[in-house]
């Protein structure tokens, strides 16, 4: 949307560094990173095509509510359990491949969608608090997926290889393997570019992904998502279902994720039971703001950037880091901290962003009085001296 | 016009109470197709609940419904929501914009009404799926403009339009629905500059010939002359004239509106009784302030307090007169020079001010005012205690404070006497107090301070009459016994006449002029009207 484009007649350089700070940072790490780190180009760049199949459809999934002035949305952290309990499944029923990936989309999409409806309904609740409640929430909603996992598993769902199970006989082992399913998708037409090898179709769903937002955005529920997004009041004097078209952002949402989800798994190759989905939400939320995009504006050239610096960062820094410093845990630790960051970073901003808005209305005021002072106007008005 | 058929719209002896405070009584008006009717009246004269009521909002049903009936074309309608009155034909624009920032005018003229095309996957998921039809979204969004008559970018973004097409952008939305008959412009002109405004009075005539009926409120009095074809006055609820425009003069519609009859002027007004003292020297000097203070901005504000008076602030509501104090104070953001005994006070610092010897008792007195759950003691004593470290106790050399419960007490007590705050107690919490005994806690705790200038905003705002004597005569004593300069910001002219020595008013965030408290109601009306923006 260039909407953008009558908003200053002067290129304003300060804020356009300002906006892009967070890229320019990254942008700068790798920089340094990658000649110390000691990668041959070959070798990171089949790196970072792998992992922009792999994180690039989770990140997607980001983007809907943020249109809806929902912000960044931990939500997605639901979905992906959903993907993580259909995987489960599907695997003990033995089917494999890319059938057995269709399989688990469709048994996630239920899922995802009542968990979505459950995370909307409560997040409508705490309007303008959205990131952090559905932050908490996931956390919550971690019980109760451990507790179907690791108790009803087995017991009352029924669960029957034992590779799956634990050796008590219920309950989900830590890692469950989907070597039936491991890069199937990636590997179906994949080419060999150079000596990279690219997984044409994971990127043709990717691209069908982001087709589907730039059209969504043209539809009437895509506009009412994004007036509910910039004021809710005023959409809702106009007649829009304010409520109703939260829960469906957050409900499209959790439901991307999950298909995301089963994308990144099969990449993988294992499903980290009690972990996978810890951590997934935060790494896709910190990516895409590497990518410069904020709390209430975000685009897919924000995912496509923010993989590609995230990841090459996550790439580059433990080796970088080993090289320096003879330690290789310090990458690891360095991940987890500049995700953290980068969070607290845009919240900042974004934040600070608002103040000087309104900060700069109070000096257009001053600025046309000083004008009307100078045009030696406004004698008659000024008061005081008629007293 | 044919006088044949009912009227479009008739207004049938219209009632309202807001829990037995009666706002509007027996009120008759009639409008015929193609007729723009102006309404006047001072704030809260029942204008914009009159209008609420036509408009179906929804606080008029959750206070109870209103008497009388309403009728459209000689039928009786009732609108539960303001959809009915949309569907009915009913367009309004309202003070505040309903617009969306990100938006392009076009979008927003179109909001929620887009035309649309259907897609396979709307066939399967529903319509909201259809994609919008941008082509006939740009014709719905010309032809609307043009019927407007006044030009505006359709595909400019809100947020960086100037205030004046912002305010067309809204009524070129509420034209862009045909089944449009009756459209309410509640104080259009008030964000527009000269020109624009004559651009939309020229509109309006526009819209008058089309056939498209008109009810325009205003304060600028001339506006209501050059257009409209009968002009409503409204006063305390009640429709007090209704003439053809050009059977009437600004002076007269002014005289209607601020009422009571032109002799009782001066009467109790306190300025005539004491005059105040001329060689009194200026305590406070207010140099080109202005203030950001959202719906009451105040521009290029100077003024100067003199010591051990009451000034008065006055004006119409939106007009700034709130954002003067407020501004001093620190609350919003502010520019300019305050000076207060030859010292300069920064601004944007509400410690500062608090220091320097000046209290506010806020408009807001829910929200800023009082610790709602807190006792009566804690209300009073805490800003001094947290200021001035009052009520302290100190040990160890005043490394450990202590609070000093019987002195909290006490001087509780000692307001609550002085007041006559109805309260169980002094442990009492602020929260279960009515209105007017909050407001004399708000006073107390303004008191303990015991500050030399003392800024009171809206002292009287929603509590009965009772207790408002007992709240100005507090006010005035404070200021004859302490000596206490008192800076007092009130929308009722009535109020500050009796209580103040002299009164500012302000009109489009500037001070119109500043008059004795015994100068005559039509003088202060002039004022109030004088630049309204």
């Amino acid at each position: 949307m260039n909407t953008e484009k009558n908003k200053t007649t002067s290129v304003d350089w300060g804020s356009i560094l300002r906006q892009a700070s967070v890229p320019i940072m990254f942008i700068i790490i790798c920089a340094v990173c990658i000649p110390i780190s000691g990668l041959s180009a070959n070798m990171l760049i089949n790196e970072i095509v792998t992992r922009m199949g792999r994180n690039s459809f989770l990140i997607l999934s980001l983007l809907i509510p943020i249109m809806a002035g929902m912000g960044l949305n931990f939500g997605m952290t639901l979905g992906a359990m959903a993907a993580e309990i259909a995987l489960i499944l599907v695997s003990d029923w033995q089917i494999v491949g890319i059938p057995g990936m269709v399989l688990a989309a469709i048994v996630s999409v239920p899922i995802s969608i009542l968990l979505g409806v459950f995370c909307g309904k409560i997040l409508n609740e705490a309007k303008g608090r959205e990131m952090i409640t559905s932050y908490i929430m996931s956390f919550f909603v971690n019980g109760i997926y451990q507790l179907i996992v690791l108790y009803l598993m087995g017991s009352i769902i029924p669960i029957k290889h034992a590779t799956i199970k634990l050796p008590r006989g219920y309950g989900i082992r830590n890692t469950v393997s989907l070597l039936g399913m491991r890069q199937k998708l990636d590997n179906l037409l994949a080419i060999k570019v150079a000596g990279v090898k690219i997984p044409v179709l994971t990127f043709i769903i990717i691209g069908l992904l982001c087709l589907f937002i730039v059209w969504f955005r043209r539809t009437k529920l895509g506009q009412d998502m994004r007036a509910v997004g910039q004021d809710m009041e005023v959409a809702r004097d106009a007649g829009i279902n304010v409520e109703r078209t939260r829960i469906i952002s957050i409900v499209m949402s959790t439901v991307l994720a999950g298909i995301g989800m089963i994308i990144y798994l099969q990449n993988m190759g294992n499903i980290a039971t009690y972990s996978a989905h810890s951590q997934i939400g935060m790494f896709c939320i910190a990516a895409l703001l590497v990518g410069g995009a904020s709390v209430d504006k975000a685009s897919i050239g924000n995912v496509f950037l923010g993989v590609i610096l995230f990841h090459t960062m996550f790439i580059v820094a433990p080796r970088a880091g080993a090289y320096i410093t003879g330690d290789s845990m310090i990458g690891e630790y360095f991940r987890v901290f500049v995700s953290y960051a980068v969070i607290t970073l845009a919240l900042i901003m974004y934040e600070t962003n608002k103040r000087r808005m309104r900060s700069a209305a109070g000096q257009q005021l001053a600025a046309a009085q000083e004008k009307e002072e100078k045009a030696g106007k406004g004698t008659s008005e000024k008061g005081g001296d008629q007293a | 016009m044919s006088e044949q058929k009912a009227p479009l719209l008739q207004m049938r002896n219209i009632k309202k109470d807001f829990f037995g405070n009666q706002v509007l009584t027996d009120i008759n008006l009639e409008l015929g197709a193609g007729q723009v009717l102006g309404l006047v009246g001072e704030n809260g004269a029942g204008k914009s609940t009159l209008m609420k009521i036509l408009f179906g909002a929804a606080d008029i049903a959750a206070t109870g419904g209103y008497g009388g009936d309403i009728l459209l074309d000689g039928e009786k309608v009732s609108f539960s929501s303001p959809f009915d009155a949309i569907a009915a034909g009913i367009g309004m624009v309202h003070q505040e914009f309903s617009l969306i920032p990100g938006f392009e005018a076009e979008e927003n003229i179109v909001l929620n009404r887009e035309p649309k095309k259907s897609n396979l996957l709307s066939e399967i998921f529903g319509d909201r799926l259809d994609t919008l039809d941008r082509k006939a979204m740009d014709e719905t969004a010309v032809k609307a403009i043009e019927k407007m008559g006044v030009n505006i970018d359709r595909h400019m973004v809100i947020s960086s339009m100037p205030v004046g097409h912002k305010q067309f952008t809204e009524i070129a939305r509420e034209l862009s629905k045909d089944q449009l008959r009756l459209l309410i412009l509640d104080e259009p002109t008030a964000v527009l500059t000269e020109r624009e405004a004559e651009a939309l009075l020229d509109s309006i005539r526009g819209m008058s010939a089309r056939g498209i009926s008109v009810i325009f409120i205003t304060h600028r009095l001339q506006e209501i002359l050059s257009v409209c074809d009968t002009v409503a006055v409204m006063r305390d609820g009640v429709l007090v004239e209704k003439v053809p425009a050009k059977q009437t003069s600004v002076q007269e519609i002014t005289r209607w509106m601020v009422g009571r009859s032109v002799d009782d002027s001066g009467k109790g007004a306190r300025g005539a009784a004491e005059p105040a003292n001329e060689n009194a020297k200026t305590v406070l000097k207010i140099e080109k302030l202005w203030v950001d203070m959202p719906g009451e901005t105040v521009r290029n504000v100077s003024l100067e307090v003199k010591e051990g008076e009451i000034l008065g602030i006055g004006g119409l509501a939106g007009q700034g007169k709130l954002g003067i104090p407020n501004g001093i104070m620190g609350l919003y953001e502010a520019g300019g020079r305050v000076e207060f005994e030859g010292t300069e006070i920064p601004l944007n610092s509400p410690r500062k001010c608090l220091d320097s010897a000046f209290a506010f008792v806020s408009e807001d007195r829910r929200g800023v005012g009082l610790l709602l759950d807190e006792s009566l003691e804690w209300n009073v004593a805490f800003p001094a205690m947290q200021i001035q470290n009052k009520f302290l106790k100190n040990y160890l050399g005043g490394l450990i404070k202590w609070r000093d419960d019987n002195a909290i007490r006490e001087v509780t007590e000692k307001y609550i006497d002085e007041l006559k705050i109805k309260c169980t107690g002094s442990k009492q919490n602020a929260r279960e107090l009515s209105g007017g005994n909050q407001q004399k806690i708000c006073l107390a705790k303004a008191f303990a301070l015991e500050p030399r200038v003392l800024f009171v905003s809206e002292p009287t705002r929603g509590i009965d009459v009772g207790a408002k004597a007992l709240v100005l005569d507090a006010l005035k004593k404070f200021n004859r016994e302490n000596g206490v300069t008192v800076v007092m910001v009130s929308s009722e002219l009535e109020e500050l006449r009796s209580t103040c020595d002299r009164i500012a008013i302000v009109s489009g965030g500037r001070i119109s002029g500043i008059l004795p408290a015994s100068s005559s109601v039509e003088d202060f009306g002039t004022l109030m009207l004088n630049n309204v923006i």
